[in-house]
């Protein structure tokens, strides 16, 4: 069964966070708060205080499965958001 | 050798970098919510990616001094992560930028004369041109007066500030197009009548994405003095008809496509027409002046055309030889040359340059290319004035910097868009196909006999990376969940402009670069002497190489 956890972007550096189950965001997928389908509108809303206190925008629901204890994305597009990018840029140091 | 602010100009960026640090101030207590303050950071430059904020800053006709170089570097070692990403549009993107940090980024901008202004919305971009204007054997004259021209007259226009859509501008004066002016809402390509006289000719309604078009001619002279009339007639069309009620047809070019060009040249000619006793954007030549002086030819030195010292390394140096026959192309001044850097070193994200490196090509420029140089619309960066005399010396830079890439126009010379792993809008990624490309025929010697051939990758249908002007164009697509790539053929955008064709089915990621390979290799087998990849296509068609494509699947 698939579940759902919203996600959004911090607004102080554009980061990508998931909602954890104490109400706060972490920029660990696995911390996120997972949820059934029915359950995913009220978690959304939950979302709104964040928004308002500006610490993220934009947060939407995304789909994720979770096996061994770990939580996988569903969508490629939401995989990527929650690693990073998949390339190695080329760094300075 | 490039325009310099005035006090208009400085005072002008400047409040904008205030009112932005403002309104940031303002975000950050939540005075203003994320859909007011949205518009506000996208009028600076200011887009939410995938992982982070980027900021995209605008390199008018891709020319930079080396002062602004640095001042890139500087940004991207100070608030970013220590490198940037040169565009298909000529600019720079910062992938990792914060906000609160955005409004010294643009106050450092300010400092080298340079902003994020209209690099975003439904308004003129970054007016492109061809990296060798200037010092280019085949033009007419410089271009880039023009594009400055144009550039001030639509920035911050009131008229102009909420068109349909986006709109871009590119203006060449060579013969061998260079900027793409064939896929830009409008292109300029300086000409001369049979006269002589020296005018525009005028391309409205090409573009990319989802709905691609080569533009079309609805102008073969324009005098020049009238440059600005025909424009603003161009975009007072646009804007009264222009479809705003969907997104996907806002561009210009279906405008163009829906009436017809017959039907929008006489719209545009009637406005034109009815402008004419307004004549305040008749340029009387005074301004044209005061534009040029900026960009009059520095003082070259007489040299001799000959450079013995090249010539002895090019024959005992394979790979001094091979990067002159490739990166170096001819200037109009005797004892100068035109040097390309390759941004694609094999296996790398095309068109990332790092602080180290940046700030190493803005000494190279003040070295060897009187302080300046160009960011080329494939990616690339161009020194334009260098002695032949310090070719060798350049080159050993270069090589030192991973720069010296001996592959301009060949098969890894690749535009990528930045795609999934970074673009919200990204169906798939597109820099790891790149990559993998790159990789797959890292060998020099296989590219040199592949010749001339350009693969173009988008991550999705906006077609940032000009796929659909690939002689190779491949789309990254999402179908089930699962990345896939559609390939097509025959794409230009030189002279011989046209918009590829779809071969058939999309490959699963696994297997696009083999289709590459394929494609490739039977052009290999079956092209006639002198043909280039694009050429044996156009010769052949698809067949040949659908069969062999699909046979293999
Ligand atoms: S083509 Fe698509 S994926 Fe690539 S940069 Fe443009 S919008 Fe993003």
């Amino acid at each position: 069964m698939n579940y759902r956890m919203v996600t959004a972007n911090t607004l102080k550096e554009g980061a990508v966070v998931f909602m954890t189950a104490s109400g706060g965001w972490s920029q660990n997928v696995n911390d996120g708060k997972t949820v059934t389908a029915e359950e995913a509108d009220t978690l959304l809303e939950s979302a709104a205080a964040s928004v308002a206190d500006c610490s993220i925008v934009a947060p939407y629901l995304i789909e994720v499965e979770v096996a061994g204890g770990k939580v996988r994305p569903v969508r490629l597009r939401e995989q990527i958001r929650a690693k990073g990018p998949t390339i190695q840029f080329r760094t300075s140091a | 050798m490039m325009y310099q602010y005035d006090e208009i100009d400085k005072t002008l960026v400047k409040e904008r970098v205030d009112q932005y640090r403002d309104q940031v101030a303002r975000r950050m207590r939540g005075e203003l919510s994320e859909e007011e303050f949205r518009p506000l950071r996208l009028r600076n430059g200011l887009y939410m990616q995938l992982h982070a904020y980027m900021l995209r800053v605008a390199i008018p006709y891709g020319l930079l001094s080396s002062t602004q170089l640095r001042k890139l570097a500087l940004i991207a070692r100070e608030y970013d992560r220590g490198y940037g990403h040169f565009t298909t549009r000529q600019n720079i993107q910062y992938n990792w930028p914060n906000l609160e940090d955005t409004p010294d980024i643009l106050d450092h901008l300010a400092e080298v004369e340079m902003n994020a202004i209209q690099t975003s919305g439904n308004v003129n971009r970054n007016v492109t041109s061809d990296p060798y204007a200037g010092v280019a054997r085949d033009e007419i004259e410089d271009p880039r007066p023009y594009c400055e021209i144009v550039r001030q007259f639509l920035t911050l226009h009131p008229e102009f500030s909420f068109l349909p859509r986006k709109f871009k501008v590119a203006v060449t004066a060579a013969e061998t197009d260079r900027a793409a002016i064939n896929v830009h809402d409008i292109g300029l390509r300086i000409v001369k009548n049979d006269a002589g006289e020296v005018g525009f000719k005028v391309l409205v309604g090409g573009g990319l994405g989802r709905t691609p078009f080569i533009g079309k001619v609805i102008r073969d002279f324009l005098p020049k003095e009238e440059l600005l009339r025909y424009l603003q007639a161009i975009l007072r069309v646009y804007n009264m008809e222009g479809r705003r009620d969907n997104l996907f047809k806002a561009r210009i070019k279906i405008l163009v496509h829906e009436l017809g060009t017959e039907r929008f040249t006489e719209k545009i000619e009637a406005e034109y027409e009815a402008s004419k006793s307004d004549t305040r954007l008749l340029m009387d030549g005074i301004e044209e002046d005061r534009i040029r002086a900026f960009f009059t030819p520095p003082t070259y030195e007489s040299l001799s055309d000959d450079a013995p010292d090249v010539d002895a390394e090019a024959a005992g140096n394979p790979a001094f030889a091979d990067w002159l026959n490739r990166n170096v192309v001819a200037h109009k001044q005797p004892g100068y040359a035109i040097v390309n850097i390759s941004l694609k070193p094999m296996g790398e994200a095309p068109g990332d340059a790092t602080a180290e490196q940046m700030d190493a090509v803005a000494d190279l420029a003040d070295q060897y290319s009187l302080g300046h140089l160009r960011v080329t619309h494939r990616q690339n960066l161009v020194l334009a004035d260098v002695r032949k005399q310090d070719l060798v010396a350049l080159w050993k830079a270069l090589v030192a910097l991973d720069f010296a890439t001996p592959n301009i126009e060949r098969i890894t010379d690749i535009i990528s868009c930045p795609g999934l792993d970074y673009c919200n809008l990204a169906t798939a990624r597109s820099i790891p196909v790149a990559q993998r490309i790159s990789q797959r025929f890292a060998d020099m010697k296989r590219q040199y006999d592949i010749g001339e051939i350009r693969i173009n990758i988008s991550g999705c249908i906006n077609a940032c990376g000009h796929h659909h002007v690939g002689h190779i164009g491949i789309l990254g697509l999402e179908k089930n969940g699962e990345e896939s790539y559609q390939i097509t053929l025959g794409g230009s955008s030189d002279v011989d402009a046209d918009i590829g064709k779809r071969i058939g089915p999309a490959f699963a990621s696994e297997d696009v670069v083999d289709a590459v390979e394929t494609l490739v290799n039977t052009y290999l087998d079956i092209r006639q002497d002198g043909e280039r990849f694009l050429d044996t296509y156009r010769r052949v068609g698809q067949d040949p190489f659908k069969e062999r494509l699909y046979a293999a699947y």
